[in-house]
């Protein structure tokens, strides 16, 4: 499974084994509504897993993003920065927020697979 | 609350027909937005016409020939000399010369006996019927009208899609209403709103609410704008959300709505006081409060929120925001907040605290995007 996903509606996609993609899902960008602005995370710096690295706010209200995997930020998406409505119109893609280098590729492991994500789903 | 628990307006099953998001508010489950988005909704109400449901608002009617008297009693404006057919906007003071609800009362014709139709804050309703009937309930009847649904049709074509319907609407001007056949419903219909954009707001009886709205939406001018879209509106056009900008703690003085008490209810006016917490907000009147509610333009791009804390440019405390977006058509962070006075002048820059960050913010005059009433 290359694409995982956590409890607070992240997803990382791991296919490039350089860094891994995070952004947030379908479903966390259709419950926040319009985002207007991202705050993404400091390039080069390490944050732990669980660690607040950026907030998505949108017209209601605001978010925090979560470290999904321990690791060092390597790039973050700056056309997003740009034009926050990214995250609406194309979450999984052209929306992601940032790339981080996964050190602990057990934390990777542990997240939700899809259908536990979908499972999940079902719950709200 | 659970959903069980929630009421719901006549227009509920049309709102889930449209694919709403419906969250609970003021008890009731109401549409905070459709497919569209609060983003396309809020254009939709500035370019051309959206409408709401509002229906979980409280009407109440209150008839006899010593209402208005009676009315004005209980809030610092001018009632008896309100004309019939004209509307205007009110306050309900406290003892303590607070704010306990905002509304807007109509003198209507003499069809109706020259009765006055009041609309409360749905979260206030219940209270605001006790304290009428409380205190002027043997001056006059207090009649809550549970049964009577209310839409509201805002935007600059929101008259060409209602004269469509009932052509006699385009004569109102703003803050002025009338009875109308809309589409077989018999209406009351005000030329007012919540928005900062020329509209009507429609009272109907429930059972008829459905199919107007759907006649309404049939409009091409018309697209449904959820509770989200309401609050940008509001918000960008300075206008208060009770409970939140406005409250208990806050006299009409503080809050910037002395343009609301007229002058012969003021000292040296005919009939000046004989209102709860006169003396505080007469005192307030001659002098200056200590804070005021302003509105603050985001210098930066992050959005600042109610509850921020606001600070001056060496760190000390002086005020908190109230409420704040990003507004959608002013394209910038906008909000109110409560300034002490010595800040609160335009111009002023004052920092708000957002996650440690703090924002530079400007005191800008209201509203952040330019009413556009139909004054005649």
């Amino acid at each position: 499974m290359t694409t995982m996903f956590t409890p607070d509606h992240e997803w990382i996609n791991i296919e490039d084994h350089e860094a891994a993609v995070v952004g947030i899902t379908l479903h966390a960008q259709d419950a926040l509504g319009d985002v207007v602005f991202v705050d993404l995370p400091e390039v080069g710096r390490t944050y732990k897993k669980g660690e607040v690295v950026g907030v998505v706010e949108s017209v209601k209200a605001a978010a925090d993003v979560y470290m999904p995997v321990e690791g060092e930020v390597v790039e973050v998406n700056e056309a997003l920065r740009a034009d926050p409505s990214l995250a609406n119109k194309d979450p999984m893609g052209e929306g992601w927020f940032f790339k981080v280098h996964v050190t602990h590729m057990e934390q990777f492991d542990e997240l939700m697979d899809p259908p536990a994500y979908d499972k999940l789903l079902t719950t709200l | 609350m659970s959903a069980e628990t929630l009421k719901n307006t006549p227009l509920h099953e049309l709102h889930v027909e449209l694919g709403a998001k419906m969250v609970p508010f003021a008890g009731y489950d109401m549409p905070v937005s459709y497919p569209s988005g609060i983003l396309a909704e809020h254009r939709q109400c500035r370019e051309s016409a959206a409408l709401f449901d509002v229906s979980h608002m409280g009407q109440v009617r209150l008839a006899g020939d010593g209402a208005a008297k009676a009315l004005e009693s209980l809030v610092p404006m001018d009632v008896v000399d309100l004309a019939p057919g004209k509307q205007r906007y009110a306050l309900f003071t406290s003892e303590h010369g607070g704010i306990l609800d905002d509304l807007m009362i109509t003198r209507r014709g003499a069809e109706f006996g020259g009765d006055l139709l009041l609309v409360v804050n749905a979260a206030c309703k219940d209270a605001d019927t006790r304290h009428l009937v409380t205190h002027i309930g043997h001056r006059c009847v207090v009649q809550p009208l549970p049964q009577r649904a209310l839409l509201a049709l805002q935007g600059p074509k929101a008259v060409a899609a209602l004269a469509r319907l009932a052509p006699g609407v385009a004569a109102l001007t703003f803050m002025s209403g009338a009875r109308f056949d809309i589409a077989g419903a018999d209406c009351f219909v005000t030329r007012s709103g919540y928005t900062g954009e020329d509209g009507f707001e429609i009272s109907v009886d429930d059972d008829r609410a459905a199919g107007l709205a759907r006649q309404l939406l049939a409009q091409p001018e018309v697209k449904p704008a959820g509770l989200g879209a309401r609050d940008t509106l509001r918000l960008e056009a300075g206008l208060c959300l009770y409970g939140h900008d406005i409250d208990d703690k806050t006299t009409p003085v503080e809050a910037g709505l002395t343009w609301a008490i007229q002058k012969v209810r003021r000292p040296g006016g005919a009939r000046a006081g004989h209102y709860p917490g006169a003396a505080v907000i007469e005192s307030q009147l001659a002098g200056a409060p200590g804070y005021k509610r302003v509105g603050l333009l985001g210098l930066e791009k992050l959005p600042v929120r109610e509850g921020a804390k606001l600070s001056d440019a060496k760190g000390h405390a002086v005020g908190r925001v109230t409420s704040g977006t990003l507004g959608p058509t002013v394209g910038k962070p906008i909000a109110m907040a409560y300034l002490a006075s010595n800040h609160a002048a335009a111009g002023s820059e004052v920092y708000a605290d957002v996650r440690g960050k703090p924002q530079p913010m400007r005191v800008v005059a209201l509203p952040f995007s330019p009413h556009r009433y139909h004054r005649g």
